[in-house]
């Protein structure tokens, strides 16, 4: 079996990454998982978080996603996010942002009435997940908080 | 008969216009090369996103627990048009075509009783519709200070729809747009979003080998409203390069149109001139033979 897999990175607007790899670690809406060459076909929800790639000589790369999918089969993993930035590359800034977005995400499921409850837990978990995803890379989820 | 002076200002306003136009011309296509790369770039996106929905609705489509985006409200009275236009003129028949289909399906929907209302994104859509259908508005998207179109925009304009479905307000959305073909030829087309339509794929039934985590379902809850932002935003794109191509052959028309009157109005030019000269030139020599 090939020790290698393709992992690809795609936002709706471009393709971001595109590299052979020797695992990924996912954050799956039910639990982080690592896909290696060889894993079962499968398709997994994502949370917000951190997906790590290790690359053939065992270097590890970083990407902060907001969700999303991935479909993993035996030789390459894809990873639908609609946003996705390298670990390098997020500021607070660009965290604001994503942050703003599931505090909106919030409010509005909030003040629907019609919503179901699982909706405004969903929107309410998002942002919980997102949070931890802040902390976890080092940035301060408090400072975003300008909807409050 | 236009005096000589007056001839060589209309040239030199004809002119003017060509010049205009070309510009217009050559900003339209450096334009179009990007939203073609864009359009070009989104796809990987799109295309698994379609091939995933495939597999995940070909084992959830029967079941009772389909979700109301993939199964519909159970009825097909209430219909949502949504007209994606441009924001500026000048592109030809861009926005009249797309315009005119929305038209069409329009009278056929109400030829069979069905409830219509419009949701228009971009302003010349909205202009051209106003006043026939005016009062079947729902909401208006203005794109006028975006530069480039980002997912963002679609998703907002899918939450807006999504958010109306939500709240019960129509059965069947379907969006209008043209599609790129090239520079010249732009179809006008409909695509019907709500429920979802899903074409079918040869890897349909490769799909169902996959293990779903958490469970189909729950997945499936999740992606679809991703799958209508993900259609608008193909629209968008693809409507973005029409308009540009439609703009590009809009504006080559015109600069040689331009050429054309430039050409005849310099033969009139030249024309009155030599009748003005000949003119004196009898007036010359009839005043000498009167001595």
């Amino acid at each position: 079996m090939a020790d290698t897999m393709q992992f690809d990175l795609v936002s709706p607007e471009r393709n971001l990454v595109s590299v052979p790899v020797r695992e990924v670690r996912l954050p799956g809406a039910d639990g982080d998982l690592t896909a290696m060459p060889g894993h079962a076909p499968a398709i997994v929800n994502l949370r917000p978080g951190v997906v790590t790639v290790v690359a053939a000589d065992g270097s590890e790369t970083e990407f902060a996603v907001t969700g999303g999918f991935a479909e993993i089969n035996n030789e390459s993993v894809t990873l639908l996010a609609e946003r996705g930035h390298p670990r390098a590359e997020m500021t607070q800034e660009i965290f604001n942002d994503m942050m703003a977005q599931a505090q909106r995400q919030v409010k509005v499921a909030q003040e629907r009435g019609t919503a179901g409850e699982e909706i405004v837990a969903a929107a309410v978990k998002l942002l919980a997940d997102m949070e931890a995803l802040g902390t976890h890379i080092g940035l301060d989820p408090n400072q975003s908080n300008f909807l409050h | 008969m236009p005096s000589l002076k007056d001839l060589k200002n209309r040239i030199g306003s004809v002119k003017n216009t060509r010049k205009i136009t070309k510009a217009m011309q050559m900003v339209a296509a450096a334009k179009l090369r990007r939203a073609q790369e864009a359009a070009e770039a989104a796809r990987p996106y799109a295309d698994r996103m379609a091939a995933v929905m495939a597999g995940l609705t070909a084992s959830a489509a029967g079941s009772d627990m389909a979700p109301r985006l993939l199964a519909g409200t159970g009825e097909d009275r209430r219909h949502l048009l949504v007209v994606l236009t441009s924001e500026r003129g000048l592109a030809g028949g861009f926005n009249s075509s797309i315009v005119k289909l929305a038209r069409l399906r329009l009278a056929e929907l109400r030829s069979q009783g069905k409830e219509v209302t419009i949701l228009t994104v971009g302003k010349k859509g909205r202009e051209q519709l106003k006043r026939d259908f005016g009062d079947l508005f729902v909401h208006h998207v203005d794109l006028s200070e975006v530069k480039r179109i980002g997912y963002d925009n679609a998703r907002g304009i899918a939450d807006e729809i999504l958010d109306r479905f939500e709240a019960g307000s129509f059965d069947v959305a379907t969006l209008f747009y043209n599609r790129f073909e090239s520079v010249i030829s732009q179809i006008p087309t409909a695509r019907q979003v709500i429920p979802a339509v899903i074409e079918e794929t040869s890897e349909a039934g490769a799909s169902s080998l996959y293990d779903y985590e958490p469970d189909e379902n729950a997945i499936l809850n999740d992606l679809l409203p991703r799958s209508v932002a993900t259609q608008i935003f193909a629209a968008l794109l693809e409507n973005a390069a029409s308009e540009q191509g439609a703009r590009m052959s809009a504006m080559d028309n015109a600069t040689r149109n331009a050429g054309d009157m430039i050409d005849r109005l310099t033969t009139e030019y030249n024309r009155s001139r030599q009748a003005a000269i000949t003119k004196e030139l009898i007036e010359i020599i009839s005043g000498a033979e009167a001595l």
